[in-house]
């Protein structure tokens, strides 16, 4: 996983709320079995006509926005537990998702890839919408390190919360899995205290 | 300490707590499809790490496959493609892959619970977030990321922090014609889309105390869809008894102990939850959705209600529908009834009884896809096929289907499907195709009449 680093970077507003991850990746893309090239088909649906032309009101195909930042609206990333939706926005060069709630599945499936979910006040959420709506060269810095989100030239700042052993991993780039090895020793002995019980099996 | 069912269950599991941060969960049965595997057998070969515990995982092949001559080679390049992956993948790792054309094949959330896999007081996973449908067991079962797939690959744990926990009582019995899927549909359309992000819900009362397997599992199915990762229901009589004999269900001397440690599962009596609804059946009806996610659902013969939020506008706009109008006597032309969600038995006894002597709408096509192939030779065991044929419904083979339209079962652009699945995301089942959910019954009701049924006239 990459090592998150503070971003000060433009942002793009997605002002809809409850997007799902059949949005942020159609399941009919699902179909590769490696984890590269999902960014080509994100929000899919939103972003191309039937016959491949851009829509040209979709905010992604608006280039007067740009930058790594993706402004959300209210509980992105509900229903499916697609990892692919996390691998489809990192992959078209999104390093953060600022919202006002994310979905269990997805926020976990995010940080699992380096890609920080920042979860902001609903009142924050619908001024920097507004400001980046109207301003798009508005630059966002998202520091992982003091855990705030902060729009330059301006007062606005919030922080926001993030648990501290993934607020490592995401600093360090370090993933589940081999801390998860490292503890094998503890997960055979709690296997082998099972099996005296006799629970399950 | 007074505890609560998932307390229990948790706590059960927790191999190590780390200060300051997460547990690790150790998870007893690992479920896989070729969706959502692939990219996870991937990583464990980079890193050179062998699965560490094989026998705790079962495969099929459920996403992707096609409804009809399962027979033949699957056409679609990629799919076949990512079915053969799995194969190769399972026989490599020593997996158990019930794959298609297999007499145990089916959906993972059918199979795996009729096939004794799914037991009260176990963890489960899936890379599916349908995964809470077996929470019905009084298990916890919940769906996960393909990075999370390769944590349990490697050391059958996950490192999770511990979710809240709600309770949602509904008490009284349950109206003639109303069925699991209304109730949870119902919960779901009271409480909103992510009431439950963050918890593990319980459902309690007399409603849930009294549903056969099949229907709590069609409610622990659409936890997910109020935001909750998993659902729960306490095991009981109506548990064990379908457990039971089931072939991978525990036998003799251990079915004892087992059953002995399960009936001290049940939240105890003054457990305390983070958060608590209640609800009286009598307020239940036969549901119906009319937007794009499945709180967005009124009572059959209800009016849409006007609301005037962006996102609820945005979602009346896709389906075509204004505000004010009446749900029923909307035409259709499509009619789905399968998934994880309604695939079971009981849902095809529940249409077999209604559509029983009558003919579906010349203008509807109407398929029935059965959860597994145990389904499926069900059906025609019971000599509901014939019903169907009869009616001229559609009997496919089994699979996910036209749910999430992986495979060649989409529906048309611009039309509309009344679906006995959990999403009616904008086009979840095909690119343009508008999803109206609903149980069974009045699926089966819309096939016949080809348009919505406020079904409660025809009950009462």
């Amino acid at each position: 996983m990459e090592k998150f680093i503070t971003l000060n970077t433009r942002a793009i507003p997605l002002n809809i709320e409850n997007v799902d991850t059949d949005q942020i990746i159609p399941a009919r893309f699902l179909k590769s079995t490696s984890r590269e090239g999902f960014g080509e088909n994100l929000f899919r649906d939103w972003r191309y006509e039937k016959d491949g032309a851009e829509q040209s009101d979709f905010i992604l195909n608006n280039k007067h926005y740009s930058g790594s930042v993706l402004i959300a609206g209210d509980n992105f990333g509900c229903g499916s537990s697609r990892e692919h939706a996390a691998w489809a926005l990192s992959d078209y060069g999104f390093k953060a998702i600022v919202s006002s709630f994310f979905a269990d599945i997805f926020k976990g499936n995010a940080l699992n890839n380096g890609l920080l979910p920042v979860q902001v006040s609903p009142d924050f959420l619908k001024t920097i919408m507004k400001l980046i709506s109207e301003k798009p060269a508005t630059l966002v810095r998202v520091n992982l390190d003091s855990q705030t989100i902060s729009i330059e030239n301006s007062k606005l700042k919030e922080s926001f919360e993030i648990d501290t052993y993934k607020k490592t991993c995401m600093i360090n780039g370090y993933d589940d899995i081999e801390f998860l090895l490292s503890k094998k020793d503890k997960i055979e002995h709690f296997e082998n205290q099972r099996e005296l019980l006799h629970v399950n099996g | 300490m007074s505890k609560t069912l998932f307390e229990k269950v948790w706590e059960a599991h927790v191999v190590d707590t780390i200060e300051d941060g997460p547990q690790i969960l150790y998870i007893d049965k690992h479920l896989i499809h070729e969706v959502t595997s692939p990219q996870a057998f991937q990583e464990l070969e980079k890193r050179n790490i062998p699965v560490f515990r094989p026998k705790e995982i079962v495969a099929t092949a459920d996403h992707n496959t096609p409804t009809v001559d399962q027979h033949l080679p699957v056409k679609d390049e990629l799919s076949r493609k990512q079915l053969a992956q799995l194969s190769e993948n399972c026989k490599k790792n020593n997996i158990k892959l019930y794959e298609l054309g297999h007499k145990y094949n089916g959906i993972v959330h059918v199979i795996a619970p009729e096939l004794g896999i799914t037991q009260p007081g176990m963890t489960i996973v899936c890379g599916d977030s349908h995964t809470s449908t077996h929470g019905a067991f009084g298990s916890i079962a919940f769906g996960i990321g393909t990075s999370q797939v390769t944590q349990v690959f490697a050391s059958q744990c996950l490192l999770l922090t511990k979710p809240k926990s709600m309770r949602i009582k509904v008490n009284g019995t349950l109206k003639n014609g109303v069925l699991p899927k209304d109730v949870i549909l119902y919960i779901i359309s009271e409480l909103g889309t992510n009431v439950g992000t963050g918890y593990f819900c319980e459902y309690a009362g007399e409603v849930f105390e009294n549903m056969s397997m099949e229907g709590r599992m069609t409610v622990c199915n659409m936890s997910i869809e109020m935001g909750a990762r998993g659902g729960m229901i306490a095991p009981d009589q109506t548990t064990f008894e379908y457990v039971k004999g089931k072939k991978f269900a525990p036998k003799a001397k251990k079915w004892k102990s087992s059953l002995e440690y399960w009936k001290t599962l049940p939240s105890d009596k003054d457990a305390i939850f983070d958060k608590e609804f209640v609800f009286d059946a009598e307020d239940i009806d036969p549901m119906i959705t009319f937007g794009t996610n499945p709180g967005m659902s009124i009572k059959v013969g209800q009016k849409i209600p006007d609301k005037k939020e962006a996102s609820f506008e945005k979602s009346l706009k896709y389906m075509n529908f204004q505000k004010g109008e009446a749900m029923a006597g909307k035409p259709i032309n499509y009619v789905f009834i399968g998934s994880c969600t309604n695939s079971r038995i009981e849902d095809f006894r529940v249409v077999a009884r209604y559509v029983k002597g009558k003919q579906k709408a010349k203008n509807v096509t109407a398929w029935l896809v059965p959860g597994s192939r145990q389904v499926e030779n069900q059906i025609e065991k019971e000599g509901l096929k014939d019903i169907f044929q009869m009616a001229g419904f559609e009997l496919r083979q089994p699979g996910c289907s036209a749910c999430l339209a992986m495979n060649d079962d989409k529906i048309p652009e611009d039309e509309y499907c009344v679906s006995t699945s959990n999403r009616n995301f904008e086009g979840r089942q095909g690119q343009g195709s508008r999803t109206i959910l609903a149980s069974p019954l009045v699926a089966a009701a819309a096939a016949i009449e080809g348009r919505i049924v406020d079904i409660t006239k025809q009950l009462n």
